[in-house]
């Protein structure tokens, strides 16, 4: 008898630690992903928190997982139509003419990064100091942060929540991430530039994570970054390019200006475009925030709403990597017993 | 700064302004400050550009400077505002463009209000016709004075006898642009390019061959706020408002200041004479202010309109600087006489402004 | 100068930290290290004997000098009583007392 197939959209994280572990379970998998290489968002990010480890040696890890002979990568492609037999009979047209078949749907669709733009009181794209986190990671890859008119900036400003925790911009949620990655970034600025000052301008510092609060400790404490509680209201841009930026310092109860070098903002998880299509094109469920909603928020993480398509990672909410690779791994599970007819739970 | 990117903002916030017959809503407080700016809007829609304008003796205030000190009630604002929709509708118009920034707000909020609310509506018809024995329809199109100048600065520009620019140098005249409040922060959509990077006025300015100045307070209130200044006690922080904008934009050496709101023209110009008594600073160059024109006044400097027909001899802050630089030819003399040719007296001289 | 309008021009409430002389903050840092791990929390504020009677408010005190508001928090100063139970609580092990007294050895330097 062939072993079953199960059917994987998007090769991000989630979705190749699914694939390998089905692969390693005696499954079948057919892993489709919209870009050229597997890795998703991983593919943008220089270090990861907690530990600063480089963020190549995971996305290595994963690509070698996916190598296994018993996953089929399909990149740069996405599908065009799903079809649903029954519970365990699925068909998949890809924009490339193939046509997979599975027995049962993991969806993995990941993230989007909040658009700045959106935000335009801050100016990005139009004022030339303001960045977002995706790209000063690529700044680190190139070891070097310059403003616009190549100088080393003197002061910097890391704002958070852009585009999280914002019912103007429609996103109620929190992204969860981003505090911890203000707080990884100022710390790699530090290293780069010892004498710059560094300020994290926050609403709340949510440090889930392990070793989190500890991090925040230390970037107080070590890394000497300056933390100043308050949303920022707008952004300028002065003659000499730099961001002039208004925000009120709540811990003293009063409205704050000052000239920054270099912005960077925070920018916080949407739920994919790819998710919003296969949402549509299955009828799941979305939660209030725009991500797939889970069949239960405790006993069925990784079922949905329709009997035999599974999800993973950023696509039912904002998850740190920690959290996507565990997700991706109960996914299987759940995957499993579903195929083998030994389910817990309903 | 990357203009590609304001040009996307501006694409999302476009709106629809009538093509012609305008039923006129006035401003209380233009006439006096500006009394040439209402006269140049009319003169321009009616003999340039060739459009029906309705000006309606029987307008009366909106009563938006009530509303905002917290003497008028809202009910009171709505029987108004029906009011006038009752006039226009009356007058066989439907497209209602008023000339005061918070009467455009006041209009915005109160058409959103019944949109939401239609029992309010209701409620509202109720009075009016308690009030008056009148009944409205709310307008088909509702746009600012300054969105139709907008939508029209091309065939200004077409007409034009003086573009922004200094004919001694060539240069582009800098143009400092000031939006009111009330056009598009309470209802961004509202507005032409939205609330944070406005492109009414600064349409105008580029259409005419000006170039805007985006400086760092551009977005912050002049200070005006009604009950603030109404107050004595407040309008130390009234003022502060405007100073803050002075200082910011200073810098970039503005030619003059354009704006929409008739609250914010007067203040801006007024408040560079009481600045420069009271602390000695003036903005302009030379001891000069910087000249603060309404959108209707650069519309007629550029379309070749007399200065002292369009009243600029009413402004605190010293026009002739500006029409200098447009080589706009002006009559020294003429300045001081009225429209029968009578002199009409010379104001005191500042003693810090220069005029 | 004259002014005939029975009103002068409002200074700005505005954190001005281009402006702000910040070197107040940094002698802190430098001397109280554990300055540096404040977050924020208010328990030395809730806990505060002069603050259960005047408007001294430590928290608040802190942060005026790290954000150069120096004038405003040497007004302050003089109000700590020195009990130290703002020592007790700080989760972040802020030496408070310390901090505070550094501060007054600061401003009696400076004249602040």
């Amino acid at each position: 008898m062939n072993p079953m197939n199960v059917i994987i959209i998007g090769a991000g994280t989630a979705g190749c630690e699914a694939a390998y572990r089905l692969a390693k379970a005696g499954f079948t998998v057919e892993l489709v992903e919209k870009e050229c290489t597997p890795g998703g968002n991983l593919n943008n990010w220089f270090q990861l928190f907690p530990d600063r480890k480089q963020a190549s040696a995971l996305r290595q890890l994963l690509q070698q997982q996916v190598e296994h002979p018993s996953i089929r990568l399909h990149t740069d492609t996405v599908p065009v139509k799903i079809e649903r037999q029954d519970a365990r009979h699925y068909a998949m047209e890809l924009d490339n003419g193939a046509r997979l078949e599975g027995n049962a749907l993991l969806v993995t669709t990941g993230f989007r990064t909040f658009d700045a733009s959106r935000k335009e009181e801050y100016g990005y794209g139009i004022y030339e100091n303001v960045i977002t986190s995706v790209e000063l990671e690529n700044y680190f890859a190139n070891r070097q942060i310059l403003t616009s008119t190549g100088k080393r900036p003197e002061r910097i400003g890391l704002i958070q929540c852009v585009g999280s925790r914002d019912e103007k911009m429609c996103n109620f949620h929190c992204s969860k991430v981003c505090c911890i990655t203000a707080v990884k970034q100022a710390m790699e600025l530090r290293e780069l530039l010892p004498d710059a000052e560094i300020l994290c301008f926050y609403m709340d510092m949510r440090m889930f994570g392990p070793g989190y609060e500890e991090m925040y400790r230390e970037a107080q404490e070590k890394y000497n970054i300056k933390f100043v509680r308050g949303r920022l209201s707008e952004a300028s841009e002065n003659q000499a390019k730099q961001v002039v930026v208004k925000c009120e310092d709540t811990l003293v109860g009063k409205p704050m200006r000052m000239t920054l070098d270099l912005m960077v903002l925070m920018v916080g998880m949407e739920a994919s475009d790819g998710s919003r299509w296969v949402a549509k094109e299955l009828q799941l469920p979305l939660a209030p925030n725009g991500f797939i909603q889970p069949g239960d928020p405790h006993y069925a993480t990784n079922r949905t709403a329709v009997e035999g398509v599974f999800v993973a990672g950023c696509a039912t909410s904002p998850m740190n990597l920690t959290d996507t690779l565990t997700d991706a791994r109960s996914a299987a599970l759940a995957i499993g017993e579903f195929l083998n007819g030994n389910e817990h739970y309903n | 700064m990357n203009l590609e990117a304001k040009q996307q903002i501006w694409k999302e916030y476009q709106k629809e302004i009538a093509d012609d017959r305008y039923y006129y809503a006035r401003s209380c407080i233009r006439q006096t400050f500006f009394p040439g700016s209402e006269w140049a809007y009319l003169d321009i829609l009616g003999n340039r550009l060739g459009k029906t304008v309705f000006d309606d003796p029987r307008h009366t205030t909106c009563t938006g400077i009530g509303y905002h000190s917290d003497v008028v009630p809202v009910e009171t604002i709505m029987t108004v505002v029906a009011r006038h929709f009752a006039l226009m509708t009356e007058a066989g118009f439907e497209n209602i463009t008023p000339s005061c920034i918070t009467s455009f707000g006041i209009y915005t909020e109160i058409l959103h209000t019944w949109q939401e609310h239609p029992e309010i509506e209701e409620q509202t018809h109720e009075y009016l016709w308690k009030a008056t024995r009148r009944e409205f329809k709310k307008p088909k199109n509702l746009a600012h004075t300054s969105d139709v100048i907008y939508k029209f600065r091309h065939e200004i520009a077409a007409q034009k006898k003086h573009a922004l620019v200094d004919v001694h140098t060539g240069r582009p005249l800098r143009v400092v642009d000031h939006i009111g409040c009330h056009y598009a922060k309470m209802f961004p959509s509202k507005g032409i390019g939205g609330a944070e990077f406005p492109a009414v006025l600064s349409g105008m300015v580029t259409a005419w061959g000006g170039e805007p100045v985006d400086y760092p307070e551009r977005r912050h209130c002049c200070g005006f706020g009604f009950r603030n200044y109404l107050v004595l006690a407040n309008r130390g922080y009234s003022i502060a408002n405007s100073k803050k904008k002075f200082e910011s934009m200073q810098p970039y050496e503005p030619d003059f200041i354009i704006t929409n709101c008739p609250g914010c023209a007067m203040f801006l110009d007024k408040w560079q004479y009481t600045i420069s008594e009271m602390e000695g600073t003036t903005y302009g160059k030379d001891g000069y202010g910087i000249p603060v024109l309404t959108y209707e006044e650069a519309a007629a400097l550029v379309l070749g309109y007399d200065p002292w027909e369009i009243g600029l001899q009413m402004h605190q802050v010293s026009v002739e600087p500006l029409l200098e630089k447009m080589g706009i030819a002006y009559d020294p003399d003429a300045k001081y006489r009225n429209a029968r040719g009578e002199d009409m007296g010379r104001p005191a001289c500042p003693n810090y402004l220069k005029v | 100068m004259n002014n005939i309008w029975g009103f002068t021009i409002s200074s700005a409430r505005v954190i001005d930290y281009d402006k702000n002389d910040r070197s107040f903050a940094q002698y802190m840092t430098d001397t109280v290290p554990s300055s540096q791990l404040c977050i924020g929390c208010g328990g030395c504020t809730a806990t505060c004997t002069a603050g259960a009677l005047t408007d001294f408010n430590i928290r608040k005190l802190q942060m005026l000098v790290k954000r150069g508001e120096n004038r405003e928090a040497g007004e302050q100063m003089h109000k700590c009583m020195l009990c130290g139970k703002c020592l007790l609580v700080c989760p972040r092990g802020v030496d408070t007392r310390r901090m505070i007294f550094a501060m007054l050895k600061y401003i009696d330097n400076q004249k602040l």
